[in-house]
């Protein structure tokens, strides 16, 4: 850490024109050795994920759990309602109408999960982040417009600034950026 | 014919084990029904049975085949032989529908409306007749079948044509057929899944019925075209083709199928909870007694729950030899589902012992042998992707687009 505080650098971020440039690039820099990698697309790049060896994470589990709980949520709040806390009789159905109670646990459970895929999917990303990086590097807005970039953080126990910078270079990057912390 | 797809030489060793299970399932068949008390009404019970099974299964094959023009995806292009070669055993089913035309008076009430006792049953089955009636029936039915068969020809002539010449204007044709196809394919399966199926209860309607067969023969078909591209996936050419993308994207597929079903089951079950009404409820008060409520629950775990949690995981999805074992889960649960619709029917409110459906198992497996004897025959005929397709680089990549 007091490297990085001393040098004031966040990592070396490599700009490519296309996706499958981009791949291949994230792919060998993966294979090099390195291991605290990024990847920016404008548009969800699924190899690129895999590339840089980021597909397992948690938010599906976040999702199935969150769904649990509301199935189970909705239909004992039916349940309670309409058979326990005021027994309520349908044309003579049992009080626990299953069929009847499916449609609001099956929208409970949507609800929850999409609960648990939003707040999940921010808080592990560690959003809301007022400020980050690599907003640093002046062309990085073109990573939502047309433009592919692999970034290599600093952190990396590899990561050597002049070795890195010319591996990426090596890897056929239009530019190789310094990016402040 | 292109070598390099050439079908792997022990296709024959395989078609020829299901042609031998096949007629262990037919020797069981028929010592099953020496034993029972009434041949001949059983032999149709459960003859009709097998029927729906597999053709349930053919035109599955035919409907995807035709989805898979329409949206002109990759994934479609790598089961594209095996989906022509499950439609082209719409063949055979034409054919063994002929026995289901000589059995009908054994098979579906309305072929007795003199002898009903119950008068208000037999003024509406007299009001029916002019649409149950044996001589339309089998007009319909003939109807039905050349619908299947002239798509199942003209997608297939396109199809091999396109082997021999490359040339994408029969794509384009192929793609033109399909979607006015599609739904002369879905209305003639509405129609045949009332006819074959629902008017087994002559009393007893339900919009949903058609679209509910039509899924299930989706989830069939899918679950069955699942499994062959695993046999192949063990073997050469295949196994250089088929990635775990392509088996992902299929198990897509099984997952989205297997909610539709599940959807179209539950809405028809909703509504007439809901509804409660004399001429709809009995046919689920019969089928939630005994033998058939054990069986609905399992339909509801094996056919719903199970391979839906299941499908949720990509890594299973994109493992073909797992997958595989969710697709047999789900093929063994549409038979229990047709058993499930059809069986009641004849037993008029007195379920069986488990031990009675046994015959049914053995009917099917008996078709079975026959239906897939049919399906390899025609797998091994031709290549095995369909090589002179543009698109078939894109298809081989590893990333296997969408």
């Amino acid at each position: 850490m007091t490297t990085q505080e001393e040098t004031g650098i966040y990592g070396l971020m490599a700009e490519f024109d296309t996706p499958s440039s981009a791949v291949a690039a994230a792919r060998q820099t993966y294979d090099a050795g390195y291991r605290r990698i990024n990847a920016y697309s404008p548009y969800p790049i699924e190899e690129l994920a895999e590339a840089i060896g980021f597909h397992k994470n948690m938010v599906p589990l976040t999702v199935f759990i969150c769904g649990i709980l509301g199935a189970i949520g909705g239909i004992s709040l039916q349940i309670w309602t309409s058979a326990i806390d005021y027994p309520l009789n349908v044309g003579g159905r049992p009080l626990i109408s299953l069929p009847s109670f499916i449609p609001i646990t099956f929208e409970c459970t949507v609800l929850l999960a999409s609960f648990g895929a939003f707040l999940g999917m921010l808080i592990m990303n560690g959003l809301p982040k007022p400020y980050h990086p690599v907003f640093n590097v002046p062309t990085f807005d073109r990573a939502s417009i047309d433009r592919f970039f692999v970034c290599v953080k600093a952190d990396d126990p590899k990561f050597n600034e002049d070795e890195t910078r010319a591996f990426l270079t090596r890897l056929g990057a239009r530019e190789v950026s310094h990016v402040e912390k | 014919m292109n070598t390099n797809y050439a079908a792997p030489s022990d296709l024959g060793r395989i078609q020829g084990v299901a042609l031998g299970i096949g007629l262990l399932g037919i020797v069981a068949w028929v010592i099953g029904l020496t034993l029972s008390g009434n041949v001949r009404e059983i032999f149709f019970h459960s003859y009709l049975v097998a029927f729906v099974f597999w053709a349930g299964i053919a035109l599955g094959c035919l409907g995807m085949l035709m989805i898979q023009y329409l949206g002109g995806a990759t994934w479609g292009l790598i089961i594209r032989r095996p989906l022509e070669s499950g439609s082209h055993t719409l063949i055979l089913m034409a054919i063994l529908f002929i026995p289901v035309a000589v059995g009908l008076g054994n098979i579906y009430e309305w072929m007795h409306r003199e002898s009903i006792t119950d008068e208000k049953l037999r003024a509406m089955l007299d009001h029916k007749s002019l649409w149950l009636n044996p001589k339309f029936f089998i007009v319909r039915t003939a109807i039905y079948f050349a619908v299947w068969l002239l798509l199942m020809l003209v997608l297939r002539k396109r199809s091999h044509k396109l082997d021999e010449t490359g040339d994408p204007a029969l794509i384009q044709s192929a793609q033109d057929w399909s979607g006015p196809g599609f739904l002369l394919y879905a209305i003639a399966c509405t129609f045949a899944a009332i006819d074959w199926v629902m008017s087994l209860d002559a009393e007893w309607f339900s919009t949903i019925f058609g679209m509910l067969l039509i899924v299930g023969q989706g989830v069939a078909a899918i679950a069955f075209i699942i499994s062959v591209c695993v046999i192949l996936s063990r073997r050469e050419p295949m196994n250089h083709v088929l990635k775990p993308k392509h088996f992902h994207d299929l198990g897509k597929l099984l997952l989205a199928l297997v909610m539709v079903w599940a959807y179209f089951s539950f809405s028809q079950l909703l509504i007439m909870w809901s509804g409660n009404l004399p001429e709809e409820i009995p046919w689920y008060i019969e089928r939630f007694k005994g033998t058939w409520g054990y069986l609905g629950i399992a339909l509801i775990l094996g056919h719903f729950f199970l391979p839906f949690v299941l499908l949720l995981s990509r890594d299973l999805k994109r493992n073909g030899r797992r997958l595989v074992f969710v697709a047999w889960l789900v093929i063994i649960m549409r038979f229990i589902d047709l058993l499930w619709l059809i069986v009641p029917e004849f037993e008029h409110g007195h379920p069986g012992h488990l031990k009675d459906y046994l015959i049914y198992i053995a009917s099917t497996v008996g078709m079975g042998g026959l239906w897939l004897g049919w399906f390899f025959w025609q797998l091994r005929s031709k290549a095995l992707v369909p090589y002179n397709d543009p698109l078939l680089p894109e298809a081989l990549a590893a990333g296997g687009g969408h």
